[in-house]
């Protein structure tokens, strides 16, 4: 098994992790867990919402930069991970 | 007393006596419209000599003495205006101011009156002459006027000169001298004037844009966009699979986003722990308020004999209405001994409502005291009793149904609440409650011998046969029934209509028929006095003769989990027959053609009067010896409680937790688990009597006092003991029922020993069950049944223990008892030769021996 394949296979199996992706810089999946539509969503919604943080950030002070974004929702934790060019976001259920 | 402004006016007192002297009297004499009276100066001189200080008139004495004429004005105050009720004129002008008042005021007050009515008469002004008052001036003033003579000139021309042509020609002006005549403008200092103060107002507006364009719209159509998300091609995901930046990215990435799972997996983060602490706010009522409280309680007043409750059921349906059945309260032999008197009473179960506590809506008379009866779960008119003398009684009361189902509270017969024995009651009142006859009994020879202690409707989603196996039932509705009695049987009856076995039996049938009365309903006319059990299981204690005197049972209440289509099958089944009530078509049985469900539970808990609980199948296997179809031996089986079981429940929320009470004490079961109760009390003060489990609280459970005590259990607070102890009545209680109306009303039923009914209210606290309470009674039950589990294992090990330590013992023991024989020998030696000296020294001191050495006198000293 490759090595994308291995740490996306770890991530998936902690506990209450729902799903999980990859996505390039413009949203569109690359690797995924879960079913098309869903993937599609989420991928274009948070790229958005991402972009929109990121340039936040550095508006308040330039040399700043977003390096994590957690979204805590009623039901689940969306955690996005953003890089240059890809974007890695897990969908977790954090209760008990 | 005398009024100011009036010196004439003298108050006198009349009294009674005075005014018929004077013939003055009030009303009479005097009245409101006449109110004075002229009275002469004789008369009341008279009065004066004949009555002396007594007379009214004593005081004025000297002003009628000095009085000038013969008749003084008398004149009734009414409204005492001057302090008596009545007053003298003393002089002769206020006598005639009083008589003839002056027409001055008196033409005031009717001018006054005429003014308003009379139309307004015109007066033309009259011209006077004038008065200056300065206005002239302002006129002068303001008028225009010339101030200089105009001036008149005259110019003239020649006529021929007028009206010839004119011919314009150009010129230059400044070439020309005086052709023009200039009026140059100059600075005049009178008019230039230093401009010292501006009033300026400023306004920042929003920049605006007014644009315009203009659009050629032919007409509305309807537009639509689809699209669909950029997505890569297999391949492509392939190759950047592969690619590097990605796997770098991963790597750095999947650290973070590590670190943040595993944080939210330690620990929610975001709980409000304040939030969870409390339990739940805003509770209706007080928290505090934990008691009972009495809400309504129901007695027959009409019995002639003490009777006392049997058996409670709410009407599954219908609020606010409950059914209990009543028997004598005598001990077998004053049964025999008043069994004449008692067969002319009717047995009957009675239907209260909460509107009316006197007079009972319904009444089931049934042929002798029902000790358990049950509404069918599918039909609430279908009620099955089980009767002392062994049968089984069955009431169909669809007929009456609106009868029960309208009951308004009220009427002129309730307020008058008088209570008159039933011969006097009116036969045509509306209200007066019906008795309505049983309409089957079972086969007094085919059933059971003894009183029925206990009867339950078998759940409509399976049937059973007669070898006891289990069948899935197709009808949609209770059809049959399992009754356990005192006679040690527990028999399965179908209500349903049999097969005739033999063709002889309907002959005979018909020769019995019995005239059956027309308002009896026919729907179980097939059963009457011919239904035979469908099996019976008898509980045997194995080779004694003596067998299990059930008294409860409790099956197993699972809803198995069936194929959708089955389900529907059914389902439309019971749709057809909805236009006709089910139970009044009855088909037999298709046992045959039906199919067997396999893993169904056919194992079920026994109360029993000695106070044991047991756990038996009653699936019928065949005795391998005698071919016949003999009950199995039980799989377990406990003496727990002290006397009777009068209670075995299952929890309405675990469905293998069953709550068993009876004797002194209460003990908590788990199906399953055979090695004893998860819970077992030990002895209460008082007998208990009765049981339930709470019907929304999983750890709270009612039992009844043989003292009228209710004890509430709740498992979360203590279970050495009961939370709560209420006095409900002086007697017994016979049964506990809880209902649950509403989310915020639940009622209990209490019945006791003398016949009364009591519904409680029960409180907020008892009613609504804590947050996870539910997950706190399972945690509680299965901490006991590992508790249990290691008591087991405790056991074994203490008894291998045991057995060691007793080896031990014979060891120790054989070891002591295998000592050599020479260690004896020489002990014994020993012991001898002491002996003999003891024997020697004594003699000598008794002087029975002669010491003979030397040496040994030296000894003897």
């Amino acid at each position: 098994m490759t090595d994308v394949e291995e740490t996306l296979k770890r991530i998936q199996s902690h506990k209450g992790v729902i799903g999980t992706m990859v996505v390039n810089a413009e949203g569109i999946p690359i690797r995924t867990t879960l079913d098309n539509s869903t993937t599609v969503q989420y991928a274009g919604l948070l790229h958005h919402l991402t972009m929109k943080a990121k340039s936040t950030v550095r508006d308040i002070d330039p040399q700043n930069d977003l390096t994590f974004l957690r979204i805590r929702s009623k039901k689940h934790e969306i955690m996005v991970a953003p890089d240059k060019e890809y974007l890695l976001i897990v969908i977790q259920n954090p209760c008990e | 007393h005398r009024p100011k402004g009036h010196p004439e006016i003298y108050p006198l007192v009349l009294t009674t006596k005075t005014q018929e002297i004077f013939n003055c009297r009030i009303d009479e004499d005097v009245t409101d419209e006449q109110p004075y009276k002229l009275i002469n100066k004789e008369d009341i001189f008279e009065d004066l000599r004949n009555r002396a200080a007594v007379s009214d008139f004593h005081p004025v004495k000297k002003i009628v003495q000095e009085y000038p004429g013969n008749e003084l004005l008398l004149v009734y105050d009414k409204d005492f205006k001057y302090g008596l009720n009545f007053y003298l004129i003393g002089t002769e002008e206020g006598k005639e101011n009083y008589l003839n008042p002056p027409e001055v005021p008196e033409e005031q007050e009717e001018y006054k009156e005429h003014i308003p009515e009379d139309v307004y008469i015109y007066k033309p002004p009259v011209s006077k002459p004038w008065v200056s008052l300065g206005s002239e001036k302002e006129i002068e003033e303001e008028s225009v006027t010339e101030s200089t003579k105009q001036i008149t000139y005259m110019i003239s021309r020649k006529r021929s000169e007028f009206g010839a042509p004119i011919k314009f020609s150009d010129q230059n002006a400044s070439s020309v001298k005086d052709a023009y005549i200039e009026c140059t403008a100059y600075p005049d200092k009178n008019f230039t004037l230093k401009q010292l103060e501006k009033d300026v107002g400023m306004q920042v507006i929003p920049q605006i844009k007014d644009i315009s364009t203009q659009t050629k719209w032919t007409y509305p159509k309807n537009a639509t966009t689809q699209y669909y998300p950029r997505e890569f091609s297999e391949e492509e995901k392939e190759t950047l699979k592969q690619s590097k930046p990605l796997v770098d990215f991963l790597n750095n990435a999947s650290i973070s986003v590590e670190i943040a799972l595993q944080q939210n997996e330690i620990m929610n983060t975001f709980i409000d722990d304040w939030k969870y602490l409390a339990e739940e706010e805003g509770t209706f009522g007080d928290k505090t308020d934990t008691y009972l409280k009495e809400y309504q309680s129901f007695t027959d007043l009409h019995s002639p004999t003490e009777k006392m409750i049997t058996c409670v059921s709410w009407h599954p349906t219908i609020y606010g209405l409950i059914a209990v059945s009543v028997a004598v309260r005598l001990s077998f032999e004053d049964r025999v001994h008043f069994s004449g008197k008692l067969l002319l009473q009717p047995s009957l179960i009675l239907f209260w409502s909460f509107s009316d506590p006197i007079h009972p809506q319904l009444m089931l008379e049934s042929p002798d005291d029902i000790f358990c009866f049950k509404f069918c779960p599918s039909d609430p008119n279908i009620i099955a009793g089980g009767c002392i003398n062994g049968q089984i009684v069955m009431w169909d009361i669809t007929a009456h149904a609106d009868r029960i189902e309208n009951i308004k509270a009220g009427g002129s017969r309730s307020k008058r609440a008088t209570l008159k024995p039933m011969f006097l009651l009116e036969p045509e009142s509306n209200k007066e409650a019906m008795y309505i006859r049983h309409c089957a009994v079972s086969s007094i020879e085919n059933g059971h011998k003894k009183v029925i202690t206990d009867i339950h409707w078998l759940s409509d989603t399976f049937e059973i046969n007669r070898m006891g196996s289990v069948f899935e039932n197709r009808s949609g509705i209770c059809c049959q029934l399992v009754t356990c009695s005192a006679d040690c049987t527990i028999c399965f009856w179908d209500i349903r209509p049999q097969k005739p076995l033999t063709p002889q039996t309907t002959e005979k049938k018909k020769e019995e028929s019995i005239e059956i009365p027309f308002d009896v309903p026919s729907t179980f006319l097939h059963l009457d006095l011919s239904w035979k059990p469908l099996t019976k299981v008898r509980l045997s204690k194995g080779e004694t003769s003596l067998d299990h005197c059930p008294t409860k049972i409790s099956l197993n209440e699972d809803h198995l989990l069936c194929k959708t289509q089955d389900k529907m099958l059914a389902q439309s089944k019971t749709e057809k027959a909805e236009e006709m009530n089910p139970y009044h078509n009855l088909e037999s049985g298709m046992a045959n053609l039906l199919k067997p469900i396999d893993d169904f539970c056919t194992k079920f808990f026994v109360g029993t009067e000695e106070g044991e609980v047991i756990y038996t199948d009653w699936k019928m296997e065949k005795d391998p010896e005698t071919g016949r179809l003999m009950s199995k031996k039980p799989v377990s089986h406990h003496t727990i409680h002290d006397g009777t079981v009068h209670t075995i429940q299952r929890s309405p929320f675990y469905n293998d937790i069953i709550l068993t009470v009876g004797g002194w004490n209460v003990a908590i079961w788990k199906e399953g688990v055979m090695t004893g109760p998860l819970l077992h009390s030990c002895c209460a003060p008082k007998r208990y009597t009765s049981g339930h489990w709470s019907l929304t609280r999983p750890g709270v459970f009612y039992i009844g006092r043989e003292d009228g005590y209710i004890d509430i259990w709740d498992l979360l607070e203590k279970t050495h003991e009961p939370a709560q102890s209420q006095n409900i009545c002086i007697t017994m209680i016979t049964y506990i029922k809880p209902w649950i109306f509403s989310s915020k009303q639940q009622f209990i039923a209490t019945a006791d020993y003398y016949g009364t009914l009591h519904i409680l209210e029960i409180p907020w606290t008892l009613s609504r069950p804590s947050t996870n309470e539910m997950a706190s009674v399972n945690h509680y039950f299965e901490r006991e049944v590992k508790h249990l589990e290691y008591v087991e294992q405790r056991k074994k090990i203490r008894e291998q223990e045991k057995k060691e330590m007793e080896l031990e013992m014979a060891k120790k023991k054989v070891k002591t008892y295998q000592k050599s024989k020479e260690q004896m020998q020489a002990e014994l030696k020993m012991d001898y030769e002491s002996y003999l000296e003891l024997e020697k020294t004594v003699l000598i001191n008794l002087g029975l021996i002669k010491v003979t050495e030397k040496g040994s006198y030296m000894e003897v000293m």
